[in-house]
C-alpha cells in the first residue's frame, strides 16, 4: 500500500484557462456564471451558464487535429497537459507503459452528436460526418490524452453523471495505492452546451433562471458549467524521491448507491458514501475540517446534503467549514467532481477555503457554516469532496494537506 | 373551470402516472397519488403538449393538488387566448 501524492494540477473552466486563474477566482469569490454565448438560448427558459468564454481550439490544437476532437475531449487534453507539465514528469518507456489514465464524462461529445442528428432529422440529409462516432464517445478524452503523451497503460472512462470524475479519481487513487500503476492521470471533462442538452435540462426544471445560490434560502436551482480538471497521481515515496512538488495527498475514497429514486437524492446514501471515504482513509469524522459540498443549489440537494453531513459528523458538523464552488464554476456534470477536487486541493495547499458565492440568506434546512461569499484563511489538515449523482451513485474523496 | 378541462387534465395525469383514470379526481393531491417531483415534471411536460402551452417554472413551485394544476392550466389558456385575440385584432386592422 502506497500513500498517494497529487503532483500535477491542470484545469480549464469558466474561471480561467489555468489552475492559477481558477484558484485566484475562488479566493476572490468571483463567479464564472454569465450569459451563455456558444448556443442560441432565445428559446430557453434560462440564459446563464458557466462557459469557457471565447473558447477556440487555437492555440491549443492545429486545425486538422482539432477536426478529430470534440470540445469536451479538447478540454481533457488541455487540462492534462497543464497537469503533466506541472508535475515535471520525466517520461521513460517503462513509465509510459505503466501509466494509467482514468477520465470521467457524463455526456461525452454532445456538440458533435447534436450536429449529426440535426443533419439527418432536421435537414433531411442522408449522411452524417464520419467522425461523429469517435468524437462523441465518452472515452475520447482518455484516448486523446493517451495519444498526446504516448501512454500505453490501463486507460478507461467512467460515466456516473455528476459523480463521474470522483469515481475516476478514486479509481486512479486506488490503482496507485495498490501498486497497479506507478503514475495515473485522472480527472474529468465536459462540454454540455448543446441546444439539445440544454433543452433536456430545461425540461427537468432544475436549472436556475439567474444564478446558482447553494444553501441560500432563495436558491432556484443549478447552473450548467463546462471544462476539465486533471491530476497527476503517484506514490508519495516516488514523488519525494524525485523532488516533486506535492500539492496534497488523496487518503480515501468511498462510494455508495442510494437504491432509491432515479433523481431524488437520499441523505442515507450520501452519508454512506462519506462514511465509506472516512473508513477507507482510516479517519474519524472529527479530523475533517472542510467539505467541498456537492451543493448544486437545487431545492432538493442542499437540505438533503445538510442532513447527510449532520448524520455523519454529529456535533462536529457545527465546526465544519463547508462550501459549494459550483456557485462559481457551475455544475460541469462529469467534470464537476474534478473541478471540486481541485478546489479542495488548493484550499488545503494554500490555506484559503473557497466561499459559497451568490449567497443571500440563511435557510434553516441548510444550517451549516457554508462560508458565505468571502473566502476564509484556515490551515486545514483533512478535507472531503462530495459528489452525489443523478441515479443515486455517490462518490466521496478524502484529501490531506 | 370547465368539466372538459378538468377531465383532460385528469386523463393526462392518469396516463402519465399509469394509474386508473377513476383513481384521480379534482380533489386528489400529489401525496395521495404518489406523485413525486420527477412524476410532476413529467406531468407538466404532458400538459404542455396536451394544451399547447408553456408552463413557467415559477408557476409550478407551489402546486400540490390536481385542482391547483387545473387552475394553472386554465389561467395559461386564458392568457393565450387573450394574446391571440389581441394579435388577431391587430392583424384585422
Amino acid at each position: 500500500m502506497h500513500r498517494v501524492a497529487i503532483t500535477g494540477l491542470g484545469s480549464i473552466s469558466a474561471l480561467g484557462r489555468s489552475t492559477a486563474e481558477f484558484g485566484k477566482a475562488l479566493r476572490e469569490g468571483r463567479s464564472g456564471i454569465a450569459a451563455i454565448e456558444s448556443t442560441d438560448v432565445s428559446q430557453l427558459r434560462f440564459q446563464n451558464g458557466a462557459e469557457v468564454k471565447g473558447y477556440s481550439h487555437t492555440p491549443y490544437f492545429e486545425d486538422r487535429r482539432a477536426d478529430f476532437i470534440d470540445r469536451f475531449a479538447q478540454f481533457a487534453v488541455i487540462a492534462a497537459r497543464e497537469a503533466v507539465t506541472d508535475a515535471g514528469i520525466a517520461w521513460t518507456p517503462a513509465l509510459r507503459e505503466s501509466a494509467a489514465i482514468v477520465t470521467g464524462s457524463c455526456v461525452g461529445g454532445q456538440n458533435t452528436e447534436d450536429i449529426g442528428f440535426h443533419e439527418v432529422y432536421k435537414l433531411g440529409h442522408n449522411r452524417v460526418h464520419p467522425l461523429t462516432i469517435p468524437k462523441t464517445m465518452a472515452n475520447a478524452g482518455a484516448s486523446h490524452i493517451s495519444m498526446e503523451f504516448g501512454i500505453t497503460g490501463p486507460s478507461f472512462t467512467i460515466s456516473t453523471a455528476c459523480s463521474s470524475a470522483a469515481h475516476a479519481i478514486g479509481q486512479a487513487y486506488w490503482m496507485v495505492r495498490s501498486g497497479v500503476t506507478d503514475l495515473a492521470l485522472a480527472g474529468g471533462s465536459e462540454a454540455p452546451f448543446s441546444f439539445g442538452i440544454l433543452k433536456a435540462w430545461e425540461a427537468m426544471r432544475v436549472v436556475s433562471p439567474d444564478t446558482c445560490r447553494p444553501f441560500s434560502r432563495d436558491r432556484r436551482g443549478m447552473v450548467l458549467g463546462e471544462g476539465a480538471a486533471m491530476f497527476v497521481l503517484e506514490p508519495l515515496e516516488a514523488a519525494v524521491a524525485r523532488g516533486a512538488r506535492i500539492h496534497a495527498e488523496i487518503v480515501g475514497f468511498g462510494m455508495s448507491a442510494d437504491a432509491g429514486h432515479i433523481t431524488q437524492p437520499s441523505a442515507e446514501g450520501a452519508a454512506r458514501a462519506m462514511r465509506a471515504a472516512l473508513r477507507d482513509a482510516a479517519l474519524v469524522p472529527e479530523q475533517i475540517a472542510y467539505i467541498n459540498a456537492h451543493g448544486t443549489g437545487t431545492p432538493a440537494n442542499d437540505p438533503t446534503e445538510t442532513a447527510a453531513i449532520r448524520a455523519v459528523f454529529g456535533a462536529h458538523a457545527g465546526k465544519l467549514a463547508i462550501s459549494s464552488t459550483k456557485s462559481m464554476h457551475g455544475h460541469a456534470l462529469g467534470a464537476s467532481a474534478a473541478l471540486e477536487c481541485l478546489a479542495t486541493v488548493l484550499a488545503l495547499r494554500d490555506g484559503v477555503l473557497p466561499p459559497t458565492a451568490n449567497y443571500n440568506e440563511p435557510d434553516p434546512e441548510c444550517d451549516l457554516d457554508v462560508i458565505p461569499n468571502v473566502a476564509r484563511a484556515a490551515q486545514v489538515e483533512y478535507a472531503i469532496s462530495n459528489s452525489f449523482a443523478f441515479g443515486g451513485l455517490n462518490a466521496v474523496l478524502a484529501l490531506r494537506k | 373551470m370547465s368539466d372538459e378541462l378538468i377531465q383532460r387534465v385528469i386523463k393526462v395525469i392518469a396516463t402519465t402516472k399509469r394509474i386508473p383514470l377513476e383513481s384521480v379526481t379534482i380533489d386528489s393531491d400529489f401525496l395521495q397519488l404518489g406523485i413525486d417531483s420527477m412524476d410532476a415534471v413529467e406531468i407538466l411536460f404532458a400538459l404542455e403538449n396536451e394544451f399547447d402551452i408553456g408552463i413557467p417554472d415559477d408557476d409550478v413551485r407551489s402546486v400540490r393538488s390536481i385542482r391547483q394544476m387545473c387552475e394553472g392550466v386554465e389561467k395559461l389558456l386564458l392568457a393565450r387566448s387573450a394574446k391571440e385575440k389581441s394579435a388577431g385584432g391587430k392583424a384585422a386592422q
